[in-house]
């Protein structure tokens, strides 16, 4: 009998492993890094000549005159030219350090909000539907009244920043607590995780993607609000790169207001890049990605 | 967990349920999903819950969990371990490695890092995926990630396992490997498991006692004891005519529920 039982679990055993071979074979799908990059590459940079090939070909129609929108030879040349001089970096750093500031203040507020949101009833009920409401409320509306409290200052982009991006972040963390599988709490629960455990070891780590949503939107959001407040709120002694885009418009100089723009955009796909990345490889370790047969 | 009461040391049974009731809603929508439900599981016996849908088999192993209270009678566990419970989905997390998903209950008891390393790999090499520590759950098939959640809930450390559907998503020739593996390991490891499962063949092959819930409200209606020998195979003739017989009173008791 003991013999017999060897055998059986000898049997098993290889039963085991065969049918674990079989079942997870040919899932892995390898491909080199340079293909990866090129293919993620070539559809982008073939998208930007089209844009710059349209625009030259605007330029060529004789649409506009070239003092009003000059072509992209010019602009890129005045890009070079402001990328030497220290008016263009001293503008983005300005613009980045009112970013970082009013952004790292935002989420700090959001995160706090939310989980306070989603934690209590009394509060859902009070201030729930208020940050909803928050949201739909087009951040450039709120300047009025924030000139009116802070004057044409610092301040009031600040304010302004805040309120467009905390209300997203705090929206993020609250879906992501509501929406955590009900399984993975009662499994959470019967494993011993209670309390600040269970939001330690369960909620926070599953509401991850939801909350870093809610970090993208709420930064798109304070972006936008810091671009319109720099346009707004000039005057202030130090040029920010809105600053630099309402003074060349007042100076008719198209080159560097269109250069100035290139920058904001390219600044934005940055950071959207870098949030794209952290989604991605947040998505690609919960499985997510797979499951989508991506 | 009003109702629930520890009974350290209690050595004649590891689960004791008497006259459990459960009640969901109130007034006119109230259903009585258990009623009056005594039931002891002995330490190292094997227990399988029979019963149509509805018949408040996941209700029982909530309440047995903790999960839930009861609204009426007793839950008495043996020792002070809480109850493992196991699902029919692995509901394993994510965002966490096999390693780490078996970590989980060794860090929340507070064992120092090189024990849980150790247990972790000892668990693995239980259930068979002593190689697959560093991959993650989605990258698994159904049956291993039912182990790897085996593997968690034996981290509990606890004399007691509760299994609701554990293998009703996988397919027949998986099952069947993991009816052996949960062989093995209820007997190396003299636990306590109440199964609950709707397939009867299934109950005959693992339990040492087949117990049929009634629908509507849940009352153990019949119960029998396996005295077949393990190893078993869930084809042998022994299995199938158990098998047959709690078939029989199943569906006499379904069709209770016709008129």
């Amino acid at each position: 009998m003991p013999s017999d039982t060897l055998t059986s679990t000898a049997r098993t055993d290889a039963q085991i492993s065969g049918l674990d071979a079989l079942e997870i074979a040919g899932r892995e799908k390898e491909i080199s890094g340079g293909t990866r990059v090129w293919a993620a590459t070539w559809p982008k940079l073939a998208a930007l000549a089209i844009v710059i090939a349209a625009w030259q070909l605007v330029v060529w129609s004789g649409w506009k005159p070239p003092y009003s929108l000059p072509g992209p030879l010019v602009v890129g040349r005045e890009l070079l030219t402001q990328a030497q001089g220290p008016q263009l970096w001293e503008g983005l750093l300005t613009t980045l350090r009112r970013a970082a500031v009013g952004y790292v203040f935002s989420v700090a507020v959001g995160l706090l909000l939310g989980l306070a949101v989603a934690r209590s009833t009394v509060l859902r009920a009070a201030i729930g539907s208020m940050i909803t409401a928050l949201q739909t409320m087009p951040s450039i509306a709120w300047f009025p009244l924030a000139i009116l409290l802070f004057e044409l200052s610092e301040k009031a982009i600040f304010f302004v920043v805040v309120l467009g991006a905390a209300p997203s972040i705090a929206n993020g963390v609250i879906s992501g607590v509501d929406y955590v599988p009900p399984l993975l709490l009662r499994a959470g629960r019967n494993l011993g995780a209670r309390g600040l455990n269970l939001y330690r070891y369960v909620i926070a780590p599953a509401a991850l993607p939801a909350i870093v949503a809610g970090l993208k939107q709420g930064w798109a959001f304070s972006w936008r609000s810091l671009m319109a407040g720099e346009l707004i709120v000039v005057g202030i002694s130090q040029t920010s790169l809105g600053a630099q885009l309402t003074y060349s418009r007042e100076l008719s100089d198209a080159p560097w207001l269109l250069s100035t723009m290139i920058v904001i955009l390219v600044l934005g796909l940055v950071v959207d890049a870098a949030f794209g990345a952290a989604d991605k490889a947040i998505r690609r370790r919960w499985g997510v990605l797979d499951q989508a047969g991506q | 967990m009003t109702s629930t009461t520890t009974t350290p040391g209690s050595a004649t049974t590891a689960v004791a349920l008497s006259d459990v009731t459960k009640v969901y809603g109130r007034g006119a929508n109230a259903v009585l999903a258990l009623d009056g439900v005594s039931l002891d599981v002995a330490p190292g016996e094997f227990v399988c819950l029979v019963g149509a849908s509805g018949c408040g088999k996941s209700t029982l192993l909530n309440l047995v969990a903790g999960l839930d209270r009861p609204n009426g009678g007793q839950i008495a566990l043996a020792g002070d371990a809480s109850p493992g419970l196991m699902f029919q989905e692995p509901a394993l997390f994510p965002w966490l490695t096999v390693d780490g998903n078996v970590e989980v209950p060794l860090k929340l008891r507070g064992l120092p890092r090189a024990e849980r390393r150790a247990r972790v790999a000892e668990l693995l090499r239980t259930v068979h995926l002593a190689d697959f520590g560093r991959t993650r759950p989605h990258e698994l098939s159904g049956g291993m990630r039912q182990r790897v959640a085996l593997a968690r809930t034996l981290a509990l450390d606890t004399p007691v396992l509760l299994m609701d559907e554990p293998f009703g998503a996988l397919d027949a020739m998986t099952r069947d490997i993991l009816h052996d593996e949960l062989e093995r390991i209820w007997s190396e490891r003299k636990l306590s498991v109440l199964f609950v499962t709707h397939n009867v063949r299934e109950a005959a092959r693992l339990a040492d006692r087949v117990i049929l819930l009634s629908s509507r409200p849940g009352r153990i209606i019949y119960s029998t004891t396996v005295d077949i020998p393990r190893p078993r195979r869930i084809d042998s003739p022994e299995v199938a005519a158990i098998a047959a017989e709690v078939t029989e009173r199943l569906r006499t008791e379904v069709g209770r529920h016709a008129e």
